[in-house]
């Protein structure tokens, strides 16, 4: 069977799936359609955490970073999975004993402040959308290139699936189609890794495969390190391993970078919201274990990915002449997201460091001397003629390890795992944040619980059509926006809700004023490096890194001037004395 | 405050402080401080720098989770504060 009939069974299969689930579970109640009634096992809210938190960014995306990368790439890997011991240690037990449904609740009783619960809530929604749109995106990828069929189309598919699962069940719903999504993704990430590591190195496992020596090549009996390290050196590059090279990202930039990340995770309220669904505070603490025990899995794995492509993609591709280029190769040149510029003119493959034009390939629609497609975009000066998209290593993986068809057909469902189940966790943040936050606590207190399942129904169904819009219509600025998530999560929920509960006597003037300072700071940075074209001018920080300027400068000004205002009142501080221990927790309420 | 609540706390605290410490000095120390000096040693089939930088560090941080929930559910009974 073909690779295109093998990936619509695993897609149809897979949405089968989930939707069986999310008619098994539709809820009823505000308890079951925000927190899952917060009855979810540990193991499960781990495994529902792990899908709600590896996006398509972390599927898709992350390990053709890193294989560009190579050391740099650490950022992303350690980045993304070092923020959940402070979520554990520092965040989780403690939110969870406070017991409401969402993040701006524990700001707002936190700090006495529909203010601060505003400010809050407009992070929260930001925050939210921004991620949203990148998801939609990655299924678009998916879809068209595996399917064949319209991004747009691809898109609509998505969220009508998504908006079935989220308007009927809620997080209940969300949460055990979360699992399922967790385990396609999983699977499909591991088993193709681990076929590419057997085929270089005879070891099936990835991580074993990664420091062992190849079986066959020219560089046959060297580590796969040493082999693409000494390849690197051969084209006149830097080395794979090398930290910090000339060009290449600073300590400095790693460094806030990976803390900004690190950060970011921690204060990012779709993954906070999840620890308000377990049952208990031992609950919370464990199931955060198994939440990064969960991410650990892919994030060990993908960087072995990334190594496995580069040693691929270099021996298979440079040198070799146009005519002779895998058929992986000539699929993807077939999406606009491969193209080959013949730059020497003699029809050779020659992949060097540099982009070989400015911007993404703009096709003509006409065909070069060796029937390349050819692109009209302005020639750098370097030697490299090849552009690879990014996004494409993961799932191009598969084709150029010669896999069987059945299993890139995996991989594609595994990518439309990814990418729908973060959208829903997201949706549900955005969906909860009016319908409860605005709605119930600002608006209308007297809501029904009728009346609040409507509204956050309605509010689903408004961020569906919205995430919708973006992913057929992509902002040409998505990467540049994800610093901005990032950024503001890290600038405005991680130190006030850390202030909340290590201090008694922070207050709401302090508070509000943190988190302005802190998102300001950082939004304004952010616009006058990404959009306004200004050199960083914070002491060579770069935008993605500087969310961890606006974290500090938060908690500065937060410090500051709840040194100089009034105290908490009484009741304020027994709040914070009284989550600090895990005996009388109850079940989240609304109230 | 009762005393055996202010010594809980304090405790909680310490336990925070140890791991966090071991928590930068794995991720920031070995992954970036001292790669370079690292990268000199190859143990396994990888440069030992870039190995804690891509998987060494991930496994700490999941171990130290771990050892987290273990601790901190003892000194929960320990102090009587736990859940029944």
């Amino acid at each position: 069977m073909s690779i295109l009939v093998w990936t619509y069974i695993m897609v149809i299969l897979s949405f089968g799936l989930y939707i069986f689930i999310a008619w098994r579970s539709r809820v009823k109640e505000t308890k079951g359609f925000y927190v899952a009634g917060s009855s979810v096992p540990p193991l499960a809210n781990g495994m529902a955490t792990a899908a709600d938190w590896m996006s398509a960014a972390s599927f898709i995306s992350m390990a053709g970073l890193v294989s560009f990368m190579g050391y740099a790439g650490t950022v992303y890997l350690m980045g993304w999975t070092g923020g959940y011991v402070l979520l554990a240690l520092l965040l989780a037990p403690y939110l969870r004993k406070f017991g409401k449904f969402t993040v701006p609740d524990f700001v707002g009783d936190r700090y006495y402040s529909s203010t601060a619960r505003i400010v809050a809530l407009i992070c929260a929604i930001f925050v939210s959308l921004t991620y949203v749109a990148g998801q939609m995106r990655g299924a678009g990828i998916v879809f068209s290139r595996f399917l064949e069929v319209e991004v747009s189309t691809g898109v609509v598919i998505g969220m009508a699936v998504v908006f079935f699962y989220a308007a009927l069940g809620g997080m209940k719903g969300i949460t055990w189609t979360q699992v399922a999504q967790y385990c396609v993704l999983i699977v499909a990430f591991i088993l193709a890794a681990a076929a590419i590591s057997y085929k270089l190195t005879g070891m099936p496992v990835p991580q074993l495969g990664f420091g062992s020596t190849l079986i066959e090549g020219e560089r046959a009996g060297q580590y796969v390190l040493q082999a693409i390290d000494g390849i690197h050196e051969d084209l006149g590059l830097h080395r794979y391993t090398e930290a910090f090279h000339p060009g290449g990202m600073g300590m400095l930039s790693v460094v806030s970078i990976t803390l900004a990340l690190m950060v970011g995770t921690a204060g990012l309220p779709h993954v906070i919201i999840r620890f308000f669904t377990v049952p208990s505070v031992k609950a919370a603490r464990i199931s955060a274990f198994w939440a990064l025990l969960f991410i650990a899995l892919l994030y060990t794995t993908a960087p072995t990915v990334a190594g496995f492509a580069r040693y691929n993609m270099i021996d298979t591709i440079n040198d070799t002449p146009y005519t002779e280029a895998p058929s992986w190769f000539k699929n993807w040149e077939q999406t606009g997201l491969v193209a080959w510029v013949d730059k020497a003119g003699d029809g050779i493959i020659r992949f060097r460091d540099g982009d070989p034009f400015i911007g993404s390939p703009n096709l003509t629609g006409e065909r070069g001397e060796h029937g390349e497609r050819l692109v009209s975009n302005e020639l750098t000066d370097n030697d490299n003629e090849l552009y690879i998209d990014r996004d494409i290593i993961v799932l191009a993986s598969p084709e150029m390890g010669n896999l069987p068809a059945w299993m890139v057909g995996l991989v594609a469902a595994g990518g439309l795992a990814a990418a729908l189940s973060t959208a829903s966790g997201l949706l549900i943040v955005i969906a909860s944040s009016i319908s409860h936050d605005l709605y119930y606590r600002i608006l209308n207190p007297q809501a029904t619980e009728r009346q609040r399942m409507a509204v956050g129904r309605i509010m689903i169904a408004i961020a569906v059509l919205i995430a919708g819009y973006f992913g057929i219509n992509p902002p040409g600025f998505v990467a540049e926006v994800v610093a901005f998530a990032f950024g503001l999560a890290a600038s405005s929920f991680f130190p006030i809700i850390i202030l909340g509960i290590f201090t008694t006597w922070v207050n709401r003037e302090g508070a509000i004023a943190g988190m302005i300072a802190g998102i300001s700071f950082t939004m304004m940075y952010i616009i006058q490096t990404k959009f306004m074209g200004m050199d960083p001018w914070f002491f060579g920080i770069v935008p993605e890194g500087i969310g961890t300027v606006g974290m500090l400068i938060n908690a500065a000004v937060t410090l500051t001037v709840s040194s100089f205002t009034k105290s908490p009142p009484a009741h304020i501080r027994e709040l914070v004395q009284n989550v600090r221990t895990p005996r009388g927790s109850g079940e989240a309420s609304g109230h | 405050m009762s005393k055996s609540f202010e010594e809980y706390w304090k405790k909680n605290l310490t336990l925070i402080g140890v791991l966090l410490a071991i928590w930068a000095f794995v991720s920031y120390g070995l992954g970036i401080f001292l790669v370079q000096p690292l990268n000199n040693f190859w143990i396994a089939g990888f440069p030992l720098g870039f190995w804690f930088a891509q998987q060494g560090s991930i496994y700490v941080f999941v171990i130290l989770i771990l050892v987290y929930c273990v601790i901190m559910n003892k000194l929960d009974r320990d102090y009587d504060v736990d859940e029944q």
